[in-house]
């Protein structure tokens, strides 16, 4: 049988191949749609460039070399130096470490959290649904970026500072979808057959209920992602982020203001990698969103 | 910018469904409004910087030291501490600014209108612009009109404001000169107008100084054009997400079955139904750009409220940093609990 | 489709109507629009006011005892002050005060004013006050040594032997303002001698009235009339905060500003061709260090010390961002004045900065912390700074601030290293000596806080060398001994002197008349015509 047969079979002999299967066909279904594939490829081009920065931009992207300052794109430096004469290519290749860490920092500490308020929430009901929903309410209506300020303010600028101050206002809406497929599952039959061999309802969150509750956190925490850069970059902008000479590209934009004139490359380019990054993250969770759940446009 | 579109059920009462949902209402105000002060007051504790010394000075003695700590109540236990803390905050008194030497509370007074303006005007763009535009896009489905429509939005979603702000500003004010540049009016027109209002457009034209009306305007336009896109990629967004879910209903097909023309069915029909819920977007949309504010107002050299919370922040003065963060804060959370109210009150399928 | 093509109509007519014909920017005539930097003034009140910009907005509002006019900012010359005698100990000055000039509230000037006027600044014992209670005033004794004989004389006794020429220039510094002491007092809150009202509104007889400060975002002076030496040409003088260099350079090139304050070489090079815009150089007499907090026992060491000193890139940075605006120079008091020493014997040499920082006992080099100005050029200056320190192993992680922020840090001891610039108060060597060489008392509670103190640096024998040279009245031997503190203090001191400063002024071909002297207090709208 040939590869893709055998993926296809509606016999599958083994639950590793069932799951194969239906990894393959929703892939299939996510091909359907360029858009999401587009998002997908700069998303996967993101964390090459973090990944292998050091051989993509053999360059370093802090050293400085005063005598090269501000020259444009040449063959030489493909987005051409800054103010302190680094290669921007340089940068923002290895600024896409930064905001990958930064978003993947963010998303490590919001899903989990978001899980397990929301999951307790749905499954208990009652009191400690109540309490959880309003402080995820609280929470959800903070507006995000002035807290982050406030918070930053109080801590110092810094990039983990950033990421705290990120994550605290943004995990509530994982708390919220994680509670309502919760909800969903709470009264279904196989929970109810697990729970009559006997499971204790912690038991029943963790293995049961909060693995299915994934997939759906995976498409929020993907549509976002642009979000977080977004705020990420706005804290870089206003200089409350990475500090100098990492290569944030909030920072680079805010940096790269004063030569907005007759060198414009210099905030330009940081500005458009942070418009694309965001553009991808959108695009591919628009994409996994209307895979995963055809009813929506 | 909100992104938040459907929200999930919640468990049913047994008073009413209004007025248990206004209630809850309330009570969700307060609630959250107690939780944005607890945050506020834990981050002004968490500074590194000595309060005290802020009021006494470098110089001063230790007896007076003491003196002014125990005035400032910083021997008292935290849950005291912070009662105090609110009390002040419900009477507006946030402490004095570094900077201005005034109450935080005046600076607010005198920088947030400047704010306001910039939003409302933003909204009113994306309004007037962003719902039509959803519509159309609605009612021409897979078709050109849609996918611009869903390109803009897209587009919207993805661009950091503060770059944006930055080639409206390199392209219209630097090379073309349509527009004027930082600033609320012409530098020159500085101390001339009447802070009557805090609305530039609406005290220039007190002050009887059309010259300074036409300059608010030209200032106006670039900031209002960055930030109303914003607000439109949004609103045409949900606005085109409504009216895909009412145009897909059966109701609508009767219409068209009964022979109404499309203008009808699209406009009178199903944008009837759309038009509540499409508030409650919008509100959403002005809370999102007071938010945004910040990094707009720095961008354009704006003295709104945004940019004094930054420039505080520079300046290590928190009672500034504090007092606008809670003052933003509270508008932000009204509109959303407000859109939230709505929201429950008009789709039957929640609360 | 109908309702939608109108309303789209609409709107596109309505902006089609607003951008038509867009407002001529042009500032009018009789108002200078000036871009500058303003976020360092903590204080508009002559008897605290010790920071750039604070000082030339008094330098034009109050009158001085002793000044440099505008025509001529070399010479020192009676201001307020018609004429002076002094009595043969030289230990009493007695003021012939100029009759007929006026407040700008109307009130006549008088030597009453002008006595208070010197023992507010040492009661309210502020930070410039020091310049006044060197002369030996103290709050207990300056109402005794220091009054109005008549309504137009002023004696002032002093306690130690200076020479006079020293005195009057103390009295050509911001602490020489004269203020009118009837609004003053009836401005008076809590027996404060007008302290708070004082920060942000003027009492003066100078050229201009301030009409409003706005922190951070803009001053606004109104000619006076009746100034003695005439009104000025500007009906109004408006500065407007625009940190950002490239803001203030598009502002001037569009028409909406006059005048340009801190362009930096990037920006000057972008006008060059515009035929609209001059650009003047002023020399001036600010020295940019690096002060090293004592405080901290790495920053102590003098091993680490001398390896800062070699691993800072005075010549790159001085070629490059910094060309033409700043030159390198490593001794307090800088080039061009009586007295400075002009050798520049440091460089970047970062194999000899790691051996010294070796030989320290910091083989692997140390974490510190750089506070200094989120704005050009200190932004770009501390960053080289850190990559060329961290090049002989010291990581700089730099704590941005606005400037009056780092300028408090700085002055509570709270700093590790500081970037900053300072200007002397008046033009003797001894501004900058007392600054950098003398530290009499080096306790947290020290009256006199000079920069010295700031960085915690314990100093007796400079302290006694720097006394000694003010009362030398031999001028020959004065100059041997500030260039022997000079050099002392390039070779080893919590100071890296770095680069002294001229300013690059950009302004409109049709405004003429701008003057920018030495200091950063000699800064005069007065003369400005358009």
């Amino acid at each position: 049988m040939s590869g893709r047969a055998w993926l296809l079979s509606d016999t599958p002999r083994s639950r590793g191949q069932a799951r194969l299967g239906r990894a393959y066909l929703g892939w299939l279904a996510f091909l359907e749609n360029p858009l999401a594939v587009v998002g997908f490829a700069i998303v996967a081009g993101l964390v090459l460039a973090a990944l292998l920065a050091p051989w993509l931009a053999p360059g370093s992207p802090i050293d400085q070399d005063l005598g090269r300052r501000l020259l444009p794109p040449s063959a030489e430096d493909w987005f051409g130096t800054d103010e302190l004469g680094r290669s921007i290519y340089a940068r923002v290749v290895h600024g896409a470490r930064l905001t990958l860490y930064i978003v993947v920092l963010v998303a490590v500490i919001v899903a989990p959290v978001g899980l397990l308020v929301g999951t307790a929430a749905g499954y208990a009901g009652g009191l400690v649904d109540t309490v959880l929903m309003r402080l995820t309410d609280i929470f959800l209506a903070f507006p995000r970026l002035i807290l982050a300020l406030a918070f930053v303010a109080a801590l110092g600028p810094g990039i983990e500072n950033a990421v705290i101050a990120i994550a605290i206002t943004s995990w509530p809406p994982y708390a919220r979808v994680a509670r309502a497929e919760t909800l969903t599952l709470r009264n279904s039959d196989f929970i109810a057959a697990v729970r009559l061999q006997g499971a204790s309802p912690l038991r029943i969150v963790l293995r049961h209920v909060a693995p299915l509750c994934i997939s759906s956190l995976i498409i929020r925490v993907t549509l976002d992602m642009a979000g977080i850069i977004l705020t990420a970059a706005g804290l870089g902008f206003l200089g409350l982020g990475a500090q100098p000479p990492l290569p944030e590209w909030g920072a680079m934009v805010s940096s790269g203001r004063q030569y907005l004139l007759d060198q414009w490359w210099v905030a330009t380019i940081p500005g458009a990698a942070i418009f694309v990054v965001s553009l991808g993250f959108n695009l591919l969770g628009d994409g996994l969103r209307d895979m995963l759940d055809p009813k929506r446009q | 910018m909100a992104q938040q579109t459907a929200r999930p059920a919640g468990a049913s009462a047994s008073l009413p469904p209004a007025v248990s949902v206004v209630l809850r209402f309330v009570a969700a105000i307060l609630l959250t409004f107690l939780g944005l002060t607890a945050v506020t007051f834990v981050i002004g504790r968490v500074v590194p910087i000595d309060p005290v010394l802020a009021v006494v000075g470098d110089r001063a003695l230790p007896e007076v030291y003491a003196r002014v700590r125990a005035e400032l109540g910083l021997d008292l236990p935290l849950y005291r501490q912070y009662w105090i803390y609110l009390e002040n905050v419900l009477a507006g008194d946030f402490g004095t600014s570094v900077i201005t030497s005034r109450r935080v509370i005046d600076d607010i007074l005198i920088f947030f209108p400047a704010t306001i303006e910039l939003a409302t005007l933003a909204t009113l763009v994306g309004v007037l612009l962003g719902v039509p535009m959803g519509v159309v896009a609605a009612a021409r489905h897979g078709r050109w009109p849609d996918h611009l429509v869903r390109l803009l939005g897209l587009v919207g979603y993805s661009v950091p404001v503060f770059w944006l702000g930055l080639m409206g500003l390199l392209l219209f004010y630097a090379k073309l000169g349509w527009v004027a540049g930082p600033g609320r009016v012409d530098i020159f027109y500085e101390g001339l107008i009447e802070p009557v209002t805090g609305f530039m457009l609406v005290d220039t034209v007190l002050a009887g100084e059309p010259h300074a009306f036409r300059s608010a305007i030209d200032h106006l336009i670039l900031p209002v054009a960055i930030l109303g896109y914003f607000s439109l990629a949004y609103i045409s967004r949900m606005t085109r997400s409504f009216m895909l879910e009412q145009l897909g209903q059966e109701y609508i097909t009767t219409a068209r079955v009964k022979g109404l023309s499309e203008a009808r069915v699209v406009w009178r029909h199903a944008f009837g139904n759309v038009m509540v819920p499409l508030v409650t977007v919008v509100a959403l949309s002005y809370a999102s750009l007071l938010e945004g504010a910040v990094l707009t107002e720095t961008v354009f050299a704006w003295p709104g409220l945004g940019r004094y919370i930054t420039d505080s922040l520079f300046n290590a003065d928190m009672n500034a940093v504090l007092g606008g963060t809670v003052v933003v804060g509270a508008a932000f959370i009204g509109l959303n609990l407000f859109s939230d109210l709505l929201y429950r009150l008009l789709d039957p399928r929640a609360g | 489709m109908n309702r939608l093509g109108a309303l789209l109509f609409g709107a596109v007519a309505l902006a089609l109507g607003i951008a038509a014909a867009p407002a001529l920017a042009e500032t009018p005539k009789d108002t200078l629009v000036v871009a500058k930097n303003i976020d360092d003034i903590i204080t508009l009140d002559p008897a605290e006011v010790f920071e750039f910009s604070g000082g030339e907005v008094i330098g034009n509002v109050y009158d001085r005892i002793m000044t440099y006019e505008a025509e001529d900012t070399e010479t020192l010359v009676p201001g307020v002050a018609e004429s002076y005698s002094v009595s043969d100990d030289g230990r009493t000055i007695t003021l012939k005060i100029r009759p007929g000039q006026k407040f700008h509230s109307g009130n006549p000037v008088t030597a009453e004013d002008v006595a208070f006027s010197l023992q507010r600044v040492i009661k309210l014992d502020k930070t410039p006050a020091f310049i006044l209670s060197q002369l030996g005033w103290t709050a207990d004794n300056v109402d005794g040594l220091v009054k109005a004989v008549d309504e137009l004389t002023a004696e002032l006794t002093i306690t130690e032997d200076f020479a006079p020429t020293f005195v009057l220039n103390c009295l050509s510094a911001g602490v020489g303002s004269v203020v009118d002491k009837k609004t003053v007092l009836a401005n008076e809150k809590n027996a404060d001698l007008g302290y708070e009202w004082l920060k942000s509104n003027s009492a003066g007889s100078g050229a201009f009235v301030l009409k409003s400060w706005k922190a951070n975002e803009t001053i606004v002076l109104e000619t006076n009339a009746d100034y003695r030496l005439g009104a000025p040409a500007m009906k109004r003088v408006i500065i407007r905060h625009i940190p950002e260099a490239s803001a203030q350079r598009l502002l001037l090139e569009k028409g909406d500003a006059d005048l340009a304050r801190n362009l930096t070489p990037d920006q000057v090079t972008g006008v060059a061709g515009n035929a609209d815009i001059v650009v003047e150089a002023y020399p001036k007499a600010d020295v940019y260090y690096l002060g090293l907090n004592q405080k901290d026992e790495r920053l102590a060491n003098p091993k680490v010390r001398q390896a800062i000193r070699w691993a800072v890139d005075y010549q790159g940075m001085a070629g490059s961002f910094l060309k033409g605006h700043f030159k390198v120079h490593q001794a307090f008091w800088p080039s061009g004045f009586f007295a400075s020493l002009t050798d520049t014997p440091f460089s970047l040499d970062v194999a000899k900065a790691k051996t010294l920082l070796a030989e320290a006992g910091y083989p692997d080099g140390f974490e510190v912390e750089l506070d200094a100005s989120n704005t050009t050029p200190s932004s770009d200056i501390a960053q080289s700074v850190q990559q060329t320190l961290g090049q002989a192993g010291i990581k700089v992680s730099i704590v941005p601030g606005e400037q009056k922020q780092v300028i408090t840090k700085y002055r509570a001891r709270n700093h590790q290293m500081v970037l900053l610039y300072w200007s002397p108060d008046y033009m003797d060597p001894h501004s900058n000596a007392d600054s950098f060489a003398r530290n009499p008392d080096n306790a947290d509670d020290a009256k006199s806080k000079p920069l010295a103190w700031r960085n915690a640096w314990d100093i007796p024998e400079l302290t006694k060398e720097t006394d000694a040279a003010v009362r030398e009245r031999d001028p020959e031997k004065r100059k041997d001994m500030y260039l022997a503190l000079q050099k002392k203090i390039q070779d080893d001191s919590a100071f890296v002197i770095m680069f002294q400063s001229t300013e690059q002024v950009a302004r409109r071909a049709n405004v003429k008349g701008f003057v920018s002297g030495p200091t950063f207090d000699t800064v005069y709208y007065r003369l400005v015509t358009k």
